[in-house]
């Protein structure tokens, strides 16, 4: 894999963003220090300190945010441009299950004012542990500063029965809700909602940029759905059973997983029991997420002849998919691909 | 697949057996089940709840499903309509039972020499040893719940192999101070060094270093109250304070007693280096008076068969240092990992000994050790561990009196070379096979063969770094 991953640095930050700010405080810095009567080496030294504790208190007034997975810090800084720093906690090749609560994650939340996470379980090996010991009340749960995007969106695959007999089951359905676009509305309301409650001061500007993303992205799921025609009732093999939302949106039928129960290892006997199933429902590719293991698609592959299709999953899953706008450009022209 | 076929195969074989070992075995056994039984009947009754829970969840969705389908028709409209959320608030009662989890944890131990020998020199020290035979090791029962907005509870009881059980962790935990503060109290497991606030099911290798064994007794739990706080920095800069009752090895526990019995401080560092790799090091300061530490069967100057009776009372300070570092292709630990860590303790301790009950004199020595450890998830769902651990028994100054009888230098360092084999199913299940070459003991070398099955049920709370 030599795909390059924005992995644990924050999204490109636009040029309007934040460090605008910054060079204004400068600005006005500079023009009080001209101001003082006080002069000499000694002055200069105290005016550094206090410079560096002033933009310091200013990192706080802006709405920190610490985005649990690329798509959310994505969709914040489209919902809060300049007014957010944002800190992505993970990046689009790791597997955000198994994310571990390392201590630069726990350092980060700490100065938080807003956590924008997936909930479903997704985060659950992790999230509560970076929670607790950052010591910050205000992303605690339960808090105005703990969003969870699942939260605003119908949930898909709950478990009528909750066994861990059937694997890796999340008893709040299938957290993997950022694969069908239709989601981001629901959730970019609920969210600049979240911002409006945390900055008041800003909400006519928050306002404004949901209605422009609103505007934007009502008029590129037109296009999706259009360019999506062809993937219609198509039926998919999945590496893992991260694609309901997918399906539900494009129509696409799921065949069969190559997890027996999700979260296990494949066996050879039951792998070989999806190539039968392959003879009698055949399928155009096997799908799977950028961060997967590309070992199992490919050995069905190749056997099957089928096209293993990595798709981006999330913003930097791929070359491509540098926005939201790409994630999605991206996964349909892979699909498409797939289909020849 | 073969390789795995013949130890899944082994394994099934060797674990199966203790079930009928101990089902003749004992009265506590039965005491056990029926509290399990009971356990059992009430997460049957919890699951009906849920059940419930979920069918009305799912009636008050079937409304809210279309009010969906109707807005994602109508794309073009330029608002969207709200969609409420999917998550049902349950009024039963039952909705808010704590999460309860259960480790089952299991070894085979297969040692030749007695793990009652000390490792040499530590005679004074603890000696946690191993279980030989088929044990029950590890096994807990872990409950957790927020108690409100401001506190959460946990309870962790350790199910001990030969009946009983004790209490692990019993806690109280506040992290809504703000401004980084956390704070707990109760029974906790110290934060000093890295390895000590861990669970055992989360251990790398079937048992701790011999420096955790000899010198903190495997692990070190505290009744008290311990504060950390966060720095706004971002670096990971934690610092924290702990005083207690000194209740475990090397404190002799200041039970009914007014004031402390042991103080700690520690602090942390730790970040990423790129999205690869990330670390996290620390230093500890643990500091207790001991009054009237007894040890039998301490080797002396004369030979005596079985050792003799030793008592210690005076100043014990413990220094520490730890460090972990992990590296994961791509920062997808999923798939593969590598991870290197160590910790140095050092124990300066001062004070009287009292030699076979009869002869006090001034004594004061230095004990330290140190282990390094590296595991390597070389494909999902399986790993390989390495562990290299040695220990130094210090030169004691012991005082005129007793200098013809206690043992000052034993010119010998103990040391043990572990590796492991563990594969998890899922994230829920772990099997491991461990072999050790222990040269702990002069004279005695060791080869020791440990199989373990570790199985969480139940809620699976996150895992610290």
């Amino acid at each position: 894999m030599a795909r390059i991953s924005i992995s644990s640095l924050p999204p490109s930050p636009s040029p309007t963003s934040g460090r605008g700010e910054f060079n204004g405080i400068v600005y006005k810095m500079k023009h009080q220090i001209q101001h003082t009567e006080f002069k000499g080496k000694i002055m200069k030294k105290i005016v550094a300190v206090l410079f560096l504790l002033f933009t310091h208190t200013t990192a706080h007034a802006e709405v920190n945010v610490f985005a649990c997975e690329p798509e959310w810090a994505a969709l914040t800084q489209l919902l809060a441009g300049k007014q957010a720093t944002i800190y992505t906690a993970t990046g689009a090749l790791q597997d955000p299950h198994r994310v571990e609560a390392r201590p630069s994650l726990i350092a980060k939340a700490r100065r938080a004012n807003l956590v924008v996470c997936t909930g479903a379980e997704l985060e659950v090996a992790w999230l509560p542990v970076i929670l607790r010991e950052s010591g910050n009340s205000a992303v605690q749960v339960g808090s105005a500063g703990y969003f969870l995007a699942a939260q605003s969106v119908k949930m898909l695959d709950v478990p009528t029965h909750l066994d861990r007999a059937n694997g890796d089951v999340h008893a709040g359905g299938n957290p993997h809700i950022q694969t069908d676009a239709r989601n981001f509305l629901p959730i970019a309301d609920a969210l600049s909602k979240r911002l409006v409650q945390l900055d008041p001061a800003n909400s006519a500007y928050y306002q404004q940029q949901l209605a422009t993303f609103n505007q934007q992205w009502h008029a590129a799921l037109v296009k999706w759905e259009k360019q999506a025609a062809p993937l219609q009732g198509v039926s998919i093999l999945v590496q893992h059973d991260g694609f309901p939302y997918l399906n539900q949106w494009l129509g696409m039928k799921q065949i069969a997983s190559l997890e027996p129960k999700p979260g296990m290892e494949p066996s050879a006997s039951y792998l070989n029991s999806v190539l039968t199933t392959l003879q009698q429902h055949p399928v155009k590719m096997v799908i799977r997420a950028a961060y997967q293991d590309a070992r199992p698609s490919e050995w069905i592959a190749e056997r099957a002849h089928l096209h293993a299709v990595a798709l981006p999953y999330t913003v930097g899953g791929s070359d491509k998919a540098i926005d939201l706008f790409s994630l999605f450009d991206d996964t349909l022209a892979q699909l498409l691909a797939g289909l020849k | 697949m073969f390789k795995k076929t013949i130890l899944s195969v082994a394994l099934t074989t060797l674990l199966s057996q203790p079930f009928y070992t101990f089902a003749a075995e004992s009265s506590d056994l039965q005491a056990l089940r029926s509290e399990m039984a009971q356990l059992k009947l009430q997460y049957q009754q919890l699951e009906k709840r849920l059940q419930q829970a979920e069918v009305n969840a799912q009636q008050a969705q079937a409304g809210s499903q279309q009010a969906v389908v109707a807005s994602q028709q109508a794309v073009e409209v330029a608002r969207t309509q709200t969609v409420p959320s999917s998550s049902p608030a349950a009024s039963s009662e039952g909705a808010f039972n704590p999460a309860m989890s259960l480790i089952l944890a299991g070894t085979y131990g297969q040692v030749k020499q007695s793990p009652a020998i000390p490792a040499t020199g530590f005679a004074m020290n603890s000696n946690p040893g191993h279980q030989q035979g088929f044990n029950l090791g590890e096994s807990e029962l872990g409950i957790t719940a927020n108690i409100d907005p401001q506190f959460r509870g946990v309870a962790t009881m350790a199910l001990a192999p030969a009946g009983g059980i004790t209490v692990e962790n019993a806690f109280v935990q506040n992290s809504g101070l703000g401004n980084g503060l956390n704070l707990k109290f109760g029974r906790f497991f110290s934060g000093l060094g890295y390895l000590n606030e861990q669970h055992a099911h989360a251990w790398d290798f079937v048992d701790q270093p011999l420096v955790y064994a000899t010198l903190w007794n495997n692990q070190i739990g505290e009744d008290g109250v311990q504060l950390k706080w966060l720095a706004p920095t971002d670096m990971f800069i934690e610092l924290g304070g702990e005083i207690g009752r000194g209740r475990s090895f090397p404190a002799t526990d200041r039970q009914n007693r007014n004031g402390t019995g042991a103080g700690t401080i520690f602090a942390h560092i730790g970040d990423d280096i790129g999205f690869e790799h990330s670390w996290r090091a620390g230093a500890s300061l643990y500091d207790t008076k001991r009054v009237n530490a007894a040890s039998a069967g301490v080797p002396d100057l004369l030979g005596t068969v079985g050792g003799v009776n030793t008592q210690f009372s005076g100043d014990s300070r413990t220094m520490g240092l730890d460090f972990v570092w992990k590296y994961s292709p791509n920062g997808n630990t999923a798939n593969r990992y590598f991870k290197v860590q160590g910790e140095y303790f050092s124990r300066r301790e001062t004070g009287m000994l009292t030699y076979n009950a009869a002869v006090t004199d001034t004594f004061s020595n230095t004990q330290s050790g140190w282990y390094l450890q590296s595991v390597y998830q070389f494909m999902p769902h399986w790993r390989a561990g390495m562990r290299y651990d040695q220990l130094n028994p210090g030169t004691a100054t012991v005082g005129v009196l007793n200098a013809g009888n206690v043992i000052s230098n034993y010119a010998f360092k103990p040391t043990r070379t572990s590796v492991m084999l563990d594969y998890s199913p899922s994230e829920f299940s772990r099997l491991r096979l461990q072999l050790a070459n222990d040269q702990s003991r002069q004279g005695l070398t060791d080869n020791q063969l440990f199989i373990q099955y570790i199985m969480s049920l139940g809620a699976h709370g996150a895992h610290q770094y």
